[in-house]
């Protein structure tokens, strides 16, 4: 049944336009599509964008990890390496504060009226993704320098699951609850 | 649809909205909430338009096909969601410049846009380049527990926290 469901490429493009306008609202509903509040989280001064993400990260993090005990998913872990992520979040961190929105939020950016965002970002971030095509070649030995040797935490620090799991849903619970005492 | 009409919702309530909309997506798409993929996709549509099926041989679009997918169209969802609520809300309106910039730099459009597109040429380029951005390493790979995505989604905020900081209180301060 779900296999079914999940090899209808048409169908999955129809779920995947429901999930969008979903997310679409969400991202809209939070204020993270607004200039203002991405670039006040990275002065520092607004922290909807880290409470928006954490509280995904909590509830997504136990679902997806109850059905994958259960069968009912399959995990995607991408490996990484210094070469690859330090570098490539790096460029796009610089990226994240000159633009003041993410791939994600400035789709709904441009949802909301936001200029900027269409005519800066999106063609901005079509043109640096094609570059990225066009160079991959040259770029790939770079890119698998300093490959990370564990694709996940319960692999890096050898422990289950679970044991994983609940103390990174209990850490997230704290810093969202310190971030509620200090006023933020 | 009185809920549909407020201008903001809490920001726990939206992030455990995501949270469970990742379920879904694992369970009935299996695949991760992500975007940034959807922008190359659409580069090469785009450079195939121009210099026809030659752009297919490139090495990067062997590996990521150039076409509309169920990622691809997550993201117009996206557009239409956020239409969809900043319309019910009267938030939705065409803004060209918007604060803390416009106190910073002024209201002429023309420098906004030029550092918009170069912020955005390099998250282009930086998504691709760590293989995610913050949807599919910082949502979605946190959410997985994958080392990646953690070390990735501290070097987004760290050279985000570095630039905005330089931008604001440095050029602008």
């Amino acid at each position: 049944m779900l296999e079914r469901i999940r090899s209808n490429k048409n169908g999955q493009r129809a779920l995947g336009l429901v999930f969008g306008i979903v997310f679409g609202i969400f991202l809209q509903k939070a204020g993270v599509t607004r200039y203002d509040v991405i670039i006040g989280q990275l002065l520092l001064m607004d922290f909807t964008v880290v409470k928006v993400m954490m509280s995904a990260v909590i509830v997504g993090m136990l679902g997806v990890h109850f059905m994958h005990s259960r069968g009912l998913v399959r995990l995607h872990v991408r490996g990484g390496s210094f070469g690859s992520t330090v570098v490539g979040g790096l460029i796009f961190g610089a990226g994240f504060a000159l633009l003041g929105y993410c791939p994600g939020t400035v789709a709904g950016a441009v949802g909301q009226g936001s200029v900027d965002a269409l005519v800066g970002g999106v063609t901005g971030l079509v043109f640096g993704s094609w570059l990225f095509a066009v160079l991959y070649p040259r770029l790939t030995p770079f890119l698998s320098r300093g490959e990370f040797s564990n694709e996940t935490l319960q692999e890096l620090l050898h422990i289950g699951t679970w044991q994983a799991v609940v103390p990174t849903a209990v850490v997230l619970i704290a810093l969202l609850a310190a971030l509620e005492w200090l006023g933020f | 649809m009185e809920w549909l009409s407020l201008e903001q919702w809490s920001p726990y309530v939206c992030g455990a909205g995501i949270g469970i909309l990742s379920w879904l997506s694992f369970l009935l798409s299996d695949k991760p909430l992500g975007t940034s993929t959807s922008y190359v996709r659409t580069a090469g549509m785009l450079e195939r338009l121009f210099r026809g099926d030659r752009v297919l041989k490139r090495e990067f679009f062997q590996k990521v096909t150039p076409s509309i997918d169920w990622q691809w169209m997550l993201v117009l969802g996206i557009v239409i969601g956020a239409f969809i609520s900043s319309v019910a809300s009267g938030q939705a309106h065409i803004a060209w410049v918007s604060e803390p910039w416009l106190t910073a730099f002024g209201a002429a459009v023309g420098p906004r846009l030029a550092v918009a597109f170069i912020g955005g040429a390099l998250l282009g380029l930086g998504s691709r380049w760590a293989n995610g951005c913050t949807s599919g390493h910082g949502i979605s790979g946190t959410m997985q527990l994958a080392v990646s995505s953690w070390v990735a989604s501290i070097c987004f905020f760290a050279g985000g926290i570095a630039v905005a900081t330089f931008l604001y209180a440095v050029l602008a301060g």
